[in-house]
């Protein structure tokens, strides 16, 4: 088990600097400029200096260089300093943002904790209801039931978040006035009102969310569910007489969330990425919108490193469902091993 | 036994899969005929008549509607109706576009990566590298690299035409790859195969004739399901203010345009939402009945 793990971990690393090559072979055909919008009226000289002070004179492997250096050795060392009160990285200059010229880290941490809250929740409670509904579709297979739930689910992860968004926004916030339609950040809860009001405005984009969620992961674990339902072992749990309940919950459900684990281990990566169009309609500031902004104003340093990010946790997730599945089921390590 | 696999539900589950296929041919030929059936341009301003709402609003007593304009106008007076038409057709066929590079890129991956063993391996990773790059930000970092030279070659709508045709298809042929890769595994260990082989046919005639007319059923899934995946992710796009210019109208780019006027005209918004929804799920439904069918 150990050196299955150890191998799979080490696997990873040549992913993510491939992923790190690409990102940075991308930008770096970006004809777009990131002096462009300063004013015309600065001088050539000048704006050569701040090129240089920006180090974009550098060649291409340079830059790369420094940036893989920055990522991986500076900011850890920051992040070692806060927690420790060391002072390791005192001197190392880090990852820079263009735009605001503060740490790019910096700016991520801020936004991290809302994103997580919301993409957080509505994985939560999108596992929470899709494992139920696959559950029951898969036992009424056929059914009109089965029909019913399939419609939902499809349709819940047919329909454009954004549009979702648009029309509960339309409905709950403006019409009804139930709760509020813009995400409020700057919000702290300090206690239960407080708590009530962060409850209150997390509720729309984490259902829009949700949604999505709820209605992909369903679909597998409907499938995952008539897979096991067909196998012998579960007819000769049937045929030993246990009751239908215990067939259902004690021996097919425990062996169809094996796969249900890699999808949503998977799917995680991809809701962050659906967030971003959450975030946009709701207004929350994480890092979908944070992204975003780096685009439209050119921000390399800002872009690559959230572009990165999000790539890490893509590979990341694939490690812990690798690694979830080894545990679940002895007979991937020992026939992969 | 409640889960026991009943002929009824197979039957109907075929079905469903038919009546998708059918709404989605519906939904592409309302786009491709629409504009001779309603021959009003998406552009034409009729500041006299505009801020119309659609007909059935007169059942709640809402005084101006016209026949003339079914579906309502918007603040320029341009047709709701004819704008959808419109807008359908660019999605439709940015979407036909780019499911036709994403198929073809993964058909061909796929089918070598599962014909050749000594290719299997590399393509196989490349695949996976790109099954692991986030979709949206690598598709917004696309977008902000090319966006600029396509306009300056292009203009700037046949610029993001193409930059949108391209990008979606060069970020979505990934699982096609890994389908095709599957089909082919087992397709090439198929007695006829064999026969073919001891015959002394070459490799390219096995691919082409023997085991590229098989793949039909699987490339047609995929095909229905590389248009709604390209439909969302253009209208998402669109949504984020990354899509068309402005005048150019498509359903994701009219829903962007009128959330804003939502709470007095939702009906600007609902219907492209609803467009785009109903042709996503028919999408989804063949390629649910397809992976429920083994």
């Amino acid at each position: 088990m150990t050196s299955y793990l150890i191998r799979r971990t080490l696997l990873a690393v040549p992913t993510l600097v491939v992923i790190a090559i690409v990102l940075f072979g991308i930008l770096e055909l970006t004809p777009g400029d990131p002096l462009a919008d300063l004013p015309l009226t600065i001088p050539p000289e000048v704006r050569d200096d701040m090129r240089v002070a920006l180090g974009l004179d550098q060649a291409w492997y340079v830059r790369f260089g420094l940036w893989l250096q920055q990522l991986f050795i500076v900011e850890p060392l920051v992040a070692i300093d806060a927690v420790l009160g060391t002072d390791f990285a005192d001197g190392r200059t880090r990852i820079v943002s263009y735009q605001s010229h503060a740490p790019v880290m910096g700016t991520i941490a801020e936004r991290l904790p809302q994103t997580l809250w919301v993409v957080g929740g509505a994985y939560v409670i999108g596992l929470a209801v899709a494992i139920p509904l696959g559950v029951f579709a898969a036992n009424h297979r056929g059914s009109w039931i089965d029909h019913l739930i399939t419609l939902t689910t499809l349709t819940g992860y047919s329909m454009p978040s954004f549009f979702i968004g648009v029309l509960v926004i339309a409905v709950f916030a403006v019409n009804l006035g139930w709760l509020p339609s813009v995400y409020d950040t700057t919000h702290v809860v300090t206690d239960a009102g407080s708590l009530w009001v962060q409850i209150k405005q997390m509720i729309l984009p984490v259902a829009v969310l949700s949604l999505f969620n709820a209605g992909l992961i369903s679909r597998y674990v409907r499938a995952a569910m008539i897979d096991v339902l067909t196998q012998d072992f579960v007819r000769t749990a049937k045929a030993k007489g246990l009751p239908a309940r215990r067939v259902l919950f004690g021996h097919a459900l425990r062996n169809a969330l094996l796969p249900v684990i890699t999808v949503a281990a998977l799917g995680l990566p991809q809701v962050f990425g659906g967030a971003i169009v959450t975030e946009q309609v709701f207004q929350v500031n994480g890092l979908g919108h944070l992204l975003i902004i780096g685009i439209q104003g050119n921000d390399l340093p800002l872009v690559l490193t959230l572009a990165f990010l999000f790539a890490a946790l893509v590979v990341v997730f694939n490690l812990i469902a690798d690694i979830l599945y080894a545990v679940a089921d002895p007979r991937v390590r020992y026939t992969d091993a | 036994m409640p889960w026991r696999t009943h002929g009824c539900g197979t039957q109907m589950r075929k079905v469903t899969i038919s009546n998708a296929w059918a709404v989605l041919l519906c939904l592409a030929a309302l786009v491709a005929f629409g504009p001779y059936l309603w021959p009003i341009e998406p552009s034409e301003l009729n500041l006299r008549n505009k801020d119309l709402r659609p007909v059935y609003m007169a059942l709640w007593g809402v005084p101006n509607w016209s026949w003339a304009h079914p579906l309502g106008t918007d603040n320029l007076g341009r047709d709701t109706l004819a704008n959808l038409i419109h807008g359908g057709r660019v999605t439709f066929v940015v979407a036909i576009l780019a499911m036709g590079v994403s198929l073809v890129v993964g058909a061909t991956v796929g089918a070598l990566a599962g014909y050749f063993r000594a290719l299997d391996g590399v393509l196989m990773r490349v695949t996976d590298l790109g099954l692991s790059l986030p979709l949206l930000p690598v598709l917004l970092l696309l977008l902000l690299v090319l966006r600029d030279p396509l306009r300056a070659q292009f203009g700037p709508e046949t610029g993001i035409f193409i930059l949108l045709v391209i990008a979606i298809g060069i970020t979505s042929w990934m699982p096609v790859a890994r389908i095709i890769r599957a089909e082919v595994l087992s397709l090439k260990t198929r007695d006829y195969v064999t026969a073919a082989r001891s015959l002394g046919a070459g490799h390219a005639h096995i691919l082409v004739r023997h085991i590229l007319p098989n793949l039909w059923g699987p490339l047609m899934v995929s095909a229905a399901l590389g248009v709604g995946m390209a439909i969302l992710t253009e209208s998402a796009l669109s949504f984020l203010g990354l899509g068309f210019p402005s005048d150019y109208p498509t359903w994701g780019k009219l829903l962007f345009d009128n959330t804003s006027r939502m709470s007095l005209y939702p009906e600007r918004v609902i219907w492209p939402g609803l467009m785009i929804s109903v042709t996503v799920l028919a999408a989804n439904y063949v390629g649910d009945g397809r992976s429920q069918a083994r």
